[in-house]
C-alpha cells in the first residue's frame, strides 16, 4: 500500500516536472543560471550576501606602490547592487572579482572578502568556546560539566587516537597545533553548512594554508634519518637510490598538495552538491520537486556533518603520520 | 579554474589568522587543558595504583595470617600429640610398675604359703608321727608279748614310718 503511494508521487512528481520542463524551456533564459548560483555560493566575494537583497558590504584593502587604500565595497556598487562600470578608486567589480580599470596597475589585494569576514568570526567563535572549556579545568579534579564535556571527548580523541599514535613519544611539541588544525578544519567545515555561511574550509587558500603550515612542521621537524631516506635510501643498490631519489622528492612535495586538494575537494564537492538539488527546485518550480529535493538536501546535509568531522580528522590525522615519519628514530 | 586560483587576500589573512588563532589558543586553551587531563590522568593512575597497593598488602596481610594460624594450629597439634605420648608412656610405665609390684607380691606370697604349707606339712607329720607313735605305744602296750606276730607287723609298721619320713 505503501510503495503503491510511494508510486504514484512519484508519477505526480514526473508529471508536474515534465509539464515545467516544457513551460521553462519556453522560457527566456537568464532567468536562473544554476552555474552562477552554484558558483556565487561556492566562490569567495567582496560582499557579505546574507540572503538575496540582504547584503553587507565588506572593507576593500589594496596594497599599491602609493601604499595601503581602505575603502568599501559599498563604493564599487550602485543602489541595486548592481556593480558600477566607471568603479571606484580605481577598481570595479566584476563578476564576483575585483579589477584594476587601468590593467597595467601592480596592487596586492589584501580584502576582507566574505571568506576573511567568515574566518574571522570563526576563529572567534572559537577562542571564546575553548577559553571557556579552558576555565573548566581551574578545578582540577572536578567532573567536566557543560561545554567542557562536550569538546574534553574531542580533545581526548584528537590527542589519543590521532596524534599520539602517529607521531609518537615526542607528540606533545606538536598537539597545539594539531588541535588548532582540528578544530579549525571542523568548525569551518560545520559552520560553513549552515545558510548564509561562507565555504571557508572549501576555499583553496586556506586549504593551502593549512598544507603549507604542515609541509613546513615536517620538514623543518624532519631528523637526519628522515633527511638521509629521501636523499639516499639506505638498504637499497645504488643505482636504486638513483631513481628513487626523485621519486621522494616529488613525495615530500605531493603529501601537501594531497592534503590540500582533498578537503578543498570533499568540501566544495559536498557544496555543490548540496546546491545542485535546491537548484533542481528552482529550475522546475514544482512542488514535487520542491518537495523530494529538500527531503533530499536534509539527507544531504546530515552527510555533510559526517564528512565535516571526517576531513577534520583526515587532515589532522595525516599530517601526523607526515609528522611522525619525519621525526621517527632509525630502526 | 576559478575555483582553483587561490584569493591573495584569503592566503595573507588566513596564514596570520590561523597564527594568531594557533598561539591564543595554545596559551589560553590548549595549555592549561592539556596539562590538567595530563594530572587528572596521573590522579587517576596514581589512585588506582594505590588502590592496587593497598589490595596486594592486604593479601599479603590475610596471608600471613593464615601463616600465622596454621603454624599455631601445627604447634597445638605437636603439643597435643607430644603430651598423648607422655601421657601413653606414663600409663604404661605405671601399668608395668604396678605388673611388676603384683608379681612381687603374688610371688612374695607364694613362698610365704609354700613356707608355711611346708611347716604346716612338717607338722602334720610330725603330729601324725606322735599320734601314730602313741598309738602304737598304746597298741603296743596293750598286748606286744601276746602275739609275734603282732609284733613283727608293728616292727614293719616303725619300718615303714621311718622309710617313709
Amino acid at each position: 500500500m505503501l510503495s503503491k503511494r510511494t508510486y504514484f508521487l512519484f508519477v505526480l512528481l514526473l508529471f508536474f516536472s515534465v509539464n515545467h520542463l516544457a513551460f521553462s524551456a519556453e522560457k527566456k533564459e537568464g532567468e536562473f543560471n544554476m552555474g552562477e548560483m552554484i558558483m556565487h555560493h561556492v566562490l569567495d566575494d567582496y560582499r557579505y550576501e546574507i540572503m538575496h537583497g540582504v547584503i553587507i558590504p565588506l572593507p576593500i584593502i589594496v596594497y599599491k606602490d602609493s601604499g595601503l587604500e581602505i575603502f568599501s565595497s559599498s563604493n564599487l556598487f550602485d543602489d541595486d547592487h548592481n556593480a558600477l562600470k566607471e568603479g571606484y578608486n580605481g577598481f570595479k567589480y566584476d563578476h564576483g572579482k575585483l579589477k584594476p580599470i587601468d590593467p597595467q596597475l601592480s596592487y596586492i589585494d589584501l580584502s576582507i572578502t566574505k571568506n576573511v569576514a567568515f574566518l574571522i568570526m570563526t576563529s572567534i567563535l572559537m577562542i571564546l568556546i575553548f577559553v571557556t572549556v579552558a576555565r573548566g579545568y581551574a578545578n582540577k579534579y572536578s567532573v567536566p560539566k557543560g561545554i567542557q564535556s562536550v569538546f574534553e571527548p574531542i580533545i581526548l580523541f584528537v590527542r589519543d587516537d590521532i596524534v599520539k599514535p602517529n607521531i609518537g613519544h615526542n607528540y606533545e611539541k606538536y598537539l597545539p597545533y594539531m588541535l588548532t588544525l582540528f578544530f579549525f578544519i571542523f568548525f569551518g567545515n560545520v559552520l560553513g553548512l549552515l545558510p548564509a555561511a561562507a565555504n571557508l574550509t572549501g576555499n583553496i587558500a586556506v586549504t593551502m594554508t593549512l598544507a603549507i603550515f604542515t609541509f613546513l612542521i615536517t620538514n623543518f621537524s624532519g631528523n637526519k634519518h628522515y633527511w638521509k631516506h629521501i636523499f639516499w635510501t639506505p638498504g637499497i643498490p645504488l643505482i636504486m637510490r638513483v631513481i628513487i631519489l626523485p621519486i621522494e622528492l616529488i613525495g615530500v612535495f605531493s603529501k601537501p598538495i594531497s592534503l590540500m586538494i582533498r578537503l578543498f575537494a570533499a568540501i566544495t564537492a559536498g557544496h555543490i552538491v548540496l546546491l545542485s538539488f535546491i537548484g533542481l527546485i528552482f529550475i522546475f518550480q514544482s512542488y514535487g520537486v520542491g518537495f523530494f529535493s529538500s527531503l533530499f538536501v536534509v539527507g544531504l546535509n546530515l552527510v555533510e556533518l559526517m564528512v565535516a568531522g571526517i576531513q577534520a580528522y583526515v587532515f589532522t590525522m595525516f599530517s601526523s603520520v607526515y609528522i611522525g615519519l619525519a621525526i621517527e628514530d632509525e630502526h | 579554474m576559478e575555483l582553483l586560483t587561490p584569493g591573495t587576500g584569503l592566503l595573507f589573512w588566513q596564514v596570520i589568522i590561523f597564527l594568531t588563532l594557533l598561539l591564543v589558543l595554545s596559551k589560553y586553551a590548549w595549555k592549561p587543558i592539556t596539562e590538567s587531563l595530563k594530572e587528572r590522568e596521573k590522579f587517576i593512575e596514581d589512585s588506582l595504583d594505590s588502590a592496587k597497593k593497598a589490595e596486594e598488602e592486604l593479601v599479603n596481610i590475610q596471608k600471613k595470617n593464615e601463616e600465622l594460624l596454621s603454624e599455631a594450629r601445627k604447634e597445638r597439634e605437636k603439643i597435643l600429640a607430644e603430651a598423648k605420648t607422655l601421657s601413653n608412656s606414663m600409663k604404661d610405665d605405671a601399668k608395668n610398675n604396678a605388673k611388676e609390684m603384683a608379681d612381687k607380691i603374688i610371688a612374695d606370697a607364694k613362698k610365704v604359703i609354700d613356707s608355711e604349707k611346708d611347716k604346716a606339712m612338717n607338722d602334720v607329720k610330725n603330729t601324725l608321727a606322735e599320734l601314730s607313735i602313741d598309738i602304737a605305744e598304746k597298741i603296743i602296750k596293750k598286748d606286744l608279748s601276746q602275739d609275734s606276730s603282732q609284733k613283727k607287723y608293728v616292727e614293719d609298721l616303725i619300718r615303714e614310718i621311718n622309710k617313709t619320713k
